[in-house]
């Protein structure tokens, strides 16, 4: 994974991210657009990067946790318990870096909780996390007690809505990530354990993986960038919005995954793919609220996405190609 | 005793404990009006929840239920109000819609043996997208068919009303139980989640209970809308968002086991109730907040599945053993 | 053979599956009132056969025949139409139904279309009465026995059916007195002239319950036989070889140089799997493992490797006392294992070839140290070759390879991490003959080198020509060691077909 070969640029995904951006570029002939104003870009396709950053870096986590063929559902509630905590620290007079890392441990304890009932206790992943999912938001608001708590912390506003080097905090911090977590994935062993573990668990162990450590680490990780998305849509909108705050976004993280190529039974992934994915899914949004289009009616087009991809992915669909590709095979059984 | 009565009635007990502790600080909960209330307030909850308990029984998941909720209100409401439609037609057609709905979810998890919750998350987004596309806007519902239904009712003694939709959910439960425990579809449905390939090789129709579960669940929540939009006398589109987790919690509470096979009707309709019970305990306590009821499910999702993991779990290690055989 | 009536039979019965002819030109004739026992090695073409038999398979040539007739069987289903039914090893009920529901599913008697659950009971009980069971129809399915569970299904499946039935090793789980009892059932189905096929691997079992006996290898008929005219030695014989030569033993031991013990297991066994066994491994030589499926062979490797950890005994590496509990401890001491269940246990599919050749290596690095592309390369290309791996590319995906090659990636897997002691559980099963010859010349460079295996095979001519001692195992026990001039096929199969009395199981499974 090393080596990037122009193969690997040209692929499915990226000519879906440039046909939606073209697509956009019609529609609004400003699109590509991009000015220099107070030390910062701005341009809606810095607006779609900016907007895609949270949920580009949920699905960076629940990219590693689909891998292993499990799914993550709690990264809304996690987001929303992040930034609750975060803004709820620097109203009662903590620093910024306090509150970042009091939402980071928030983040990092979840994912452990989950890891736990998924590697521990043997609970099918979709039911693990769906406690935290239903008791996360509602501890989000018993700690900001029902309201959207607000903050002026200058460290916290500056990651939702700050700039480096031009480029919108969120976005670096997304693309940093990305760039760390895929070089730790791939730099060590890590990646490969994730696809074995996901392939087949039973043989993975047998291999002498120790495959409980790894889904400890993989939901650990998961939750800690729910946390860090938390903290971004906290410092956004300058506040802590227990209802709102990554409402349906666990949703958004797995079809990123899923349109990044990861398969929903595990295995094969590839993290800068699900990012592309959450980017593709931004650059629609975007695309379906500059032609003045309800924002809503782009679940629809989402609907039609995810059919699409299953059905592509269907072995009812590999039986209808296999039978026109290769026809020896099924050996064994 | 039956092992998969245990949940039920640690559901049951629960359930009693609680309303018991609940009346002993609120004497005021134990009278027929919180009584009739809890089931008029719960009724769109507990409809939908019939339909996700076949759904959880055959080891499948719904999460298409509250769009289907939210749809149906807009679809009523626009056949009403803007075309004119009676009621009654407004309802037959947003039902056969439904059931369209739940049979394509249906033919595709098996067909494309993909995994239900990621059909029925399409079906989520595509029944809220729809909704919305029809209208942004809540659509107000005035017909007189509507007054008349939403103000029917019995009196109950002691001053309870016991009303039109409540007594609907009633009649539903008591449906789904005849239809899980008394029919051949029903042990069908048991049957898919115990074990596939055993139900296959024993006759079971695996592609039509497949559809029909699907359907029935579709249908439901369909009847959840009507009563819904009864209840609020207009149509949203973003109504009902977050109910298939609610009913789902309702489900589990009820001593349903999630991966499927097991679980009672009557189990799911105490814990509706234990849902309604801890909402309405919060609204009587006055100092504790709605979120309360979101932890509180939680942490009873929590209980419940790790109870289930304890119950089941020498099955689950006699399934093993025979694996390495 | 006499011209009787068959009240089932197969003639001439072929299945391919892609270059493997799983079923070659297979006749089976079954008489009403008779049980008729099949027998085989796992590969040998037994459950296809009963695929063919129940519909579940169709046959690529040959026809099957109910009552003289030919009929086209799409599925079980349909074969239960014509009164053919069958009962697994692992139950196929449903264990989190009742027991009466598990009867009549499907066929509830119903009153106004609705199941009428008193009348479905009282039915149930008058059927199970008729085999001798006793219990509350009402009561779960999984409450009860396996024996109980078995019959259950037996009781289904003639309900249902009534002609035919077969019964697929529906004793593999069971205890003394539930085989008991499940016999008495069967001799009286037998007595009311049901035509039943039975399959087992318990010898015990076919010389007290069948009547005529069909022995399939290599997916071909190698005789069919009244139960009264065979010895237990005959049947072995042509269960394991071709009609074995009784040549002298090649006698390893005698000419192998005496090396250091490697390995000794002292009294190393797990409850429920393996009786504790005691054996000493040496540097440089190859334990062969005989005995029939399901005699303890694969268990003893698994209790070995620490999948499934021992719960008595000790176990010592070079002399000092270690502790395996996990197979990552195993493999942290120098194990190697490649399992029976190549597809489930043993490959990763999806993956590549490379990468499943570096993974063992990679887990006992950890998690850090990672191989890079290169070294995975050169790993791969190297053990890859040695191994005569055939792949287009060593970054193609595992699944598209044959059989053979796919167990040849998995051996390469464990050799990549430089083992001392590698147990080899089924190496050659199912694999083509290029292959097979392969991994047995790779078993013999292997113990020339110094390593010592414990190779598991039910190719009885295999294990006698590499093995320098062979255990043999029988009833979950190890039976016997035999050494020099006792490894020879006739003592090996004399060692597996010896009536002892089958030790009580310590626990019903």
């Amino acid at each position: 994974m090393t080596r990037i070969s122009f193969g690997r640029i040209f692929n499915t995904q990226t000519i879906a991210l440039v046909s939606v951006l073209l697509l956009n570029w019609i529609l609004f002939p400003g699109f590509f657009k991009i000015e220099w104003q107070d030390g910062r870009l701005f341009g809606s396709l810095i607006d779609v990067l900016n907007r895609g950053a949270p949920v580009a870096i949920l699905a960076i986590g629940m990219t590693a946790v689909i891998a292993t063929k499990g799914v993550d559902l709690s990264v809304g509630a996690v987001m929303a318990m992040s930034g609750a905590v975060a803004a709820t620290l620097v109203v009662a007079g903590y620093s910024g870096p306090v509150a970042v890392g009091g939402a980071l441990a928030v983040g990092l304890a979840c994912g452990l909780w989950n890891g736990v009932l998924v590697a521990m206790l043997d609970i099918q992943p979709i039911i693990a996390t769906l406690v935290l999912m239903v008791a996360g938001r509602g501890i989000a608001q018993l700690i900001t007690e029902g309201s959207i708590v607000t903050f002026s912390d200058p460290t916290l506003i500056f990651i939702g809505t700050g700039s480096f080097l031009g480029m919108p905090m969120p976005v670096v911090i997304a693309f940093a990530l990305m760039v760390l977590v895929t070089l730790v994935v791939r730099k060590t062993a890590i990646g490969l354990f994730i696809e074995a573990v996901g392939v087949n668990r039973s043989a993975a162990t047998l291999a002498g993986i120790r495959s409980r450590l790894l889904l400890l680490t993989v939901y650990s990780v998961s939750g800690i960038c729910a946390a860090i998305a938390g903290i971004i849509v906290a410092g956004d909108i300058r506040g802590a919005d227990a209802n709102n705050a990554g409402l349906w976004l666990e949703l958004d993280a797995i079809l990123a995954a899923v349109i990044g190529g990861t398969s929903l039974l595990g295995g094969r992934f590839s993290i800068p793919m699900s990012v592309i994915g959450a980017l593709i899914i931004q650059a629609m949004n975007t695309g379906i609220l500059v032609s003045g289009y309800p924002p809503e009616f782009n679940l629809v087009v989402k609907a039609g996405i995810i059919t699409v991809i299953l059905m592509i992915q269907s072995p009812l669909a590999g039986q209808v190609l296999g039978f026109f590709g290769r026809k020896k095979s099924g050996a064994s059984r | 005793m039956n092992r998969s009565m245990r949940p039920l009635l640690a559901t049951v007990a629960i359930f009693l404990v609680a309303y018991a502790a609940a009346v002993f600080q609120f004497p005021g909960l134990l009278s027929t009006r919180v009584l009739g209330n809890f089931l008029t307030d719960n009724a769109f909850l507990g409809i939908t929840a019939v339909g996700m308990t076949f759904v959880i029984i055959s080891g499948g998941i719904d999460l298409s239920v509250g769009a289907v909720i939210g749809f149906t209100g807009v679809l009523v409401a626009v056949l009403i109000s803007s075309f004119g439609l009676h009621p009654l037609v407004a309802f037959a057609i947003a039902l056969a819609v439904a059931a369209l709905f739940g049979a394509a979810m249906g033919l595709a998890i098996h067909y494309l043996e993909v995994p239900a919750f990621i059909v029925t998350l399409a079906g989520m987004f595509l029944a809220r997208g729809g909704a919305s596309v029809i209208t942004q806007d809540s659509v107000p519902i005035n017909h007189e068919f509507y007054s008349t239904i939403s103000s029917l009712y019995f009196r109950l003694p002691g001053g309870g009303r016991l009303s039109f939709v409540g007594l609907l959910m009633i009649a539903v439960f008591v449906f789904g139980a005849v239809v899980a425990h008394r029919t051949r579809f029903g042990s069908y449905v048991y049957a898919l989640g115990g074990n596939t390939t055993s139900a296959s090789l024993m006759g079971v129709p695996v592609a039509r209970t497949t559809v029909q579960i699907y359907m029935l669940s579709s249908m439901l929540a369909c009847l959840a809308g009507i009563v819904f939009s009864l209840y609020t006398s207009a149509g949203y589109p973003l109504a009902a968002v977050g109910v298939e987790l609610d009913a789902i919690g309702a489900v589990v509470i009820g001593g349903t086991l999630l991966t499927g096979g097991y679980g009672f009707v009557f189990g799911t309709f105490v814990g509706v109730m234990l849902l309604g019970l801890v909402q309405t305990y919060i609204i009587f306590d006055g100092t504790l907040s709605s979120w309360w009821t979101k932890i509180v499910i939680g942490i009873l999702l929590f209980l419940f599945i790790v109870l289930q993991r304890l119950v089941f779990a020498a099955s689950a290690r006699g399934d093993r053993s025979s694996e390495t055989a | 053979m006499a011209e009787t009536a068959f009240r089932m039979e197969a003639r001439g019965v072929s299945k391919i599956f892609g270059t493997h002819r799983a079923l070659d030109k297979v006749d089976f004739g079954l008489l009403a009132g008779e049980v008729h026992a099949l027998l085989g090695e796992n590969g040998a073409g037994k459950s296809t056969l009963i695929k063919i038999l129940t519909g579940a398979y169709q046959p690529d040539g040959g026809e099957v025949l109910v009552d003289g007739e030919p009929v086209h069987l799409d599925s079980p289903l349909h074969a239960q139409s014509f009164g053919i039914g069958t009962v697994y090893q692992e139950v196929n009920l449903l264990p989190n139904r009742s027991v009466a529901e598990n009867l009549f599913l499907g066929h509830q008697p119903t009153r106004f279309g609705l199941v009428d659950r008193k009348r479905m009971n009282r039915d149930a009980r008058v059927l199970l009465k008729r085999y001798g069971l006793e219990i509350d129809p009402s009561s779960e399915l999984g409450s009860h026995s396996v024996a109980v569970q078995q019959i259950v299904a037996i009781a289904r499946a003639v309900q249902l059916s009534g002609k035919v039935l077969i019964l697929d090793e529906p004793t593999a789980s069971l205890d003394r007195d539930e085989v008991q009892r499940l016999f008495e059932v069967v001799a009286s189905l037998k007595r009311d002239g049901l035509a039943i096929v039975f399959i087992t691997h318990f010898l015990d079992q076919v010389f007290a319950l069948a009547d005529r006996v069909t022995i399939l290898r290599n997916g071909k008929l190698v005789d069919t036989r009244r139960l009264s005219e065979l010895t237990r030695t005959d049947l072995v014989r042509k269960m394991l070889g071709k009609d074995i030569a009784f040549s002298g033993s090649t006698s390893l031991e005698a000419q192998r140089p005496v090396t250091d013990v490697l390995l000794e297991f002292k009294g190393y066994g797990r409850k429920r799997s393996v009786r504790p066994f005691t054996l000493t491994i040496h540097k440089g030589e190859v334990i062969g493992v005989a005995g029939l499926l399901g005699s303890g062979r694969t268990e003893m490797a698994r209790v070995m490797f620490g999948i499934d950890p021992s719960d008595e005994g000790s176990v010592a590496l070079n002399g000092k006392p270690i502790s395996i509990r996990a197979a990552t401890d195993a493999i942290a001491h120098g194990f190697g294992f490649c399992p029976e269940d190549r597809k489930a246990d043993g490959i990763f599919g999806d993956l590549s070839v490379r990468e499943n050749i570096v993974i063992a290596l990679q887990g006992k690095l950890g998690w850090f140290r990672a191989l890079n592309r290169d070294e995975q390369l050169d790993l791969a290309g190297q053990f890859g070759e040695s191994m005569d791996i055939r792949a287009a590319s060593l970054d193609m995906p595992v699944k598209l390879l044959s059989g053979g090659n796919q167990q040849k990636v998995i051996l390469a897997r464990w050799l990549a991490t430089d083992p001392a002691f590698l147990i080899l559980d089924e190496p050659t099963r199912g694999i083509d003959v290029g292959a097979h010859a392969e991994i047995v010349r790779t078993i013999n460079r292997l113990r020339d080198d110094g390593m010592a295996l414990v190779v598991i095979s039910s190719e009885i001519d295999e294990v006698v020509a590499y093995s320098s001692r062979v255990v043999v195992m029988r009833d979950r026990e190890m039976v016997a060691e035999l050494r020099g001039e006792d490894i020879s096929p006739a003592v090996i199969v004399q060692a597996i077909a010896t009536h002892g009395e089958p030790t009580p199981e310590e626990t019903a499974a």
